[in-house]
């Protein structure tokens, strides 16, 4: 695999993502959202009965920091699901496919132009929440919250959450022809990670650091699995005769 | 350069292609003229290692279309114009070319020389950094070409290029396929316009589904039928067709004072045509040798059932 031929396919399609705004607005708006509504809740939240107590706030905090997993399952699929579509709607895809670079090459092009705006976006979304955290909450507990292991772990979670994310939005873009099918689909990526979200709440599972361990490396495995899944069924002779 | 034999493709029950058969010598501007859904898409794209052939052999240089190994080898050797431009619309028409030299493996130097060189010939250069959408049809075109050509292939398979383009855009376009082949580049051109085709290309081939002839232009148009030699009488004349006949050169006809024979070499006939005309009381006005056209040749080929 030429590893060069990929990163020139990526900045091609980071170029043209700039240029569309509206995909890039919908990167971004969502960790920025976050990060800025979980402080205003630890602020504001339960001021008509004292407000939230300094015990309280590790447990909140906890819960709040899964949303971190989710947003990079989220925020990618826009881009994603456009990336084998959109090269078909604009034509352009035989040509591509007609250069001496291999589907492989073509995929790690496209899932890396995914990567690296949404982990940019969700690693400042991140240290936004940390910062606001910190500067909330220390008065109540009286030391900063952040930087911790369980936010650590969470902040290495969240590249391998965005690649399955990837990963799963291109096999559904390679497989259907239209960009809104594709993205409609690819947002129910995020469907796992808020179970394991629900999980934690109901009490069947406890996010704690080992646990965070594990779905790190399942993921990790899993991201492995999806990209040879995603060269596989990639089939650039169906995109080519039966695509309209 | 680019031979098959025996190509074929079937998708499912239909037959895109059966059993093609061709050479295209080096520096040669090879036409493929057929009806639409005649297979002639079809043909390029498993030339081009995009699809795989059902059957048969295709070589490009020394490359089997058929060994996974050597499609990259092909991709490399060649440059494909696709019925669609397949421009990135929202990059400059400089980025487009230079995303495509990135693709293969071109040096920085080596692509700013074939981009600035490609974008002047095609009288793009000034709009180098405006972005493609704002591009009239003909100056796609003109960039899509120059995508094939970014890293100098020595082969060119153009997708009907001059299809929805107004006629200046089409000669523009007509204009620089001649001057590659000035530069010796070996051009498949697949086509339905038999003007451009006839104008431009050394040999054509005729397709729909089968191969149903090939040759020169020329050649093509003699194969449907001789040409005719027109003799225009000062009067109508019986004695005059039946000395014509005699000869048993050709099929003669008369309707009014023209007389009309089909024959195989006017050049050689013509003389002993006009003696016995003259031998038979015959006064000749003008006389006018009329050949087939492509346009016959083809419309007669796509319709016959047997292939070649």
């Amino acid at each position: 695999m030429n590893l060069r031929h990929s990163w020139v396919i990526a900045l091609k399609d980071i170029k043209i993502f700039i240029r569309k705004r509206t995909v890039l607005y919908t990167l971004v708006l969502l960790p920025l959202l976050l990060s800025v509504i979980f402080p205003v809740v630890i602020e504001y939240g339960g001021r008509s009965s004292g407000g939230i107590t300094g015990p309280e706030i590790p447990g909140l905090l906890h819960s709040f920091e899964w949303f971190f997993v989710i947003i990079p399952a989220i925020i990618p699929a826009p881009m994603a699901s456009y990336s084998i579509v959109g090269e078909k709607l604009e034509k352009s895809l035989e040509r591509l496919l007609a250069t001496p670079t291999t589907d492989g090459e073509i995929l790690l092009g496209k899932s890396i132009a995914t990567f690296i705006p949404a982990i940019i976006a969700t690693y400042a979304g991140a240290t936004i929440f940390m910062a606001l955290i910190d500067s909330v909450t220390y008065g109540k507990l009286g030391y900063y919250y952040y930087p911790n292991w369980d936010m650590g772990i969470i902040l290495l979670l969240a590249p391998l959450a965005l690649l399955l994310s990837i990963e799963l939005n291109i096999i559904t873009s390679s497989r259907v022809s239209d960009v809104r099918s594709a993205s409609q689909l690819g947002s129910l990526m995020f469907l796992p990670f808020i179970g394991i979200y629900l999980a934690s709440e109901l009490g069947v599972i406890t996010l704690d650091s080992s646990t965070l361990l594990i779905l790190a490396g399942v993921i990790a495995i899993l991201d492995v699995v999806m990209f040879r899944v995603s060269t596989s069924i990639f089939q650039r002779e169906q995109i080519l005769t039966k695509w309209k | 350069m680019i031979e098959t034999k025996n190509l074929s493709r079937r998708f499912g029950d239909l037959t895109a292609v059966d059993s093609v058969s061709f050479t295209v010598g080096d520096g040669e501007v090879f036409g493929f003229l057929g009806p639409n859904g005649a297979g002639k898409t079809t043909t390029v794209r498993m030339l081009c290692c995009l699809i795989s052939k059902t059957s048969g052999e295709a070589r490009i240089g020394d490359y089997d279309i058929g060994r996974s190994e050597d499609a990259l080898k092909i991709r490399r050797l060649i440059g494909l114009i696709p019925e669609n431009v397949g421009l990135y619309e929202g990059l400059t028409a400089y980025d487009n070319l230079d995303f495509y030299g990135k693709l293969y493996d071109r040096t920085e130097s080596q692509r700013k020389e074939s981009i600035t060189s490609l974008l002047k010939m095609l009288e793009l250069w000034e709009k180098k950094d405006v972005p493609v959408a704002t591009f009239s049809k003909g100056m796609k075109q003109k960039l899509a070409i120059a995508l094939a050509l970014v890293h100098d292939p020595q082969i060119l398979f153009m997708d009907e290029p001059t299809a929805n383009l107004d006629p200046e855009a089409a000669k523009t376009v007509r204009d620089f396929i001649l001057d590659l082949k000035k530069q010796k580049k070996t051009i498949f051109l697949n086509t339905h316009n038999l003007d451009e085709a006839q104008r431009i290309c050394d040999r054509i081939a005729i397709l729909n589904t089968t191969l149903r002839a090939i040759g020169t232009p020329e050649e093509l148009e003699r194969s449907v039928r001789g040409r005719v030699t027109v003799i225009q009488l000062e009067q109508s004349n019986a004695a005059v067709l039946d000395a014509v006949k005699k000869l048993g050169l050709g099929d003669a006809s008369a309707e009014g004072n023209k007389l009309t024979i089909s024959l195989a070499d006017p050049e050689k006939d013509n003389a002993t045509i006009l003696d016995a005309v003259f031998r038979a009381g015959g006064r000749i006005q003008s006389v006018n040798v009329v050949g087939s056209t492509l346009e016959d040749a083809y419309l007669k080929l796509v319709r016959e059932k047997e292939k070649v």
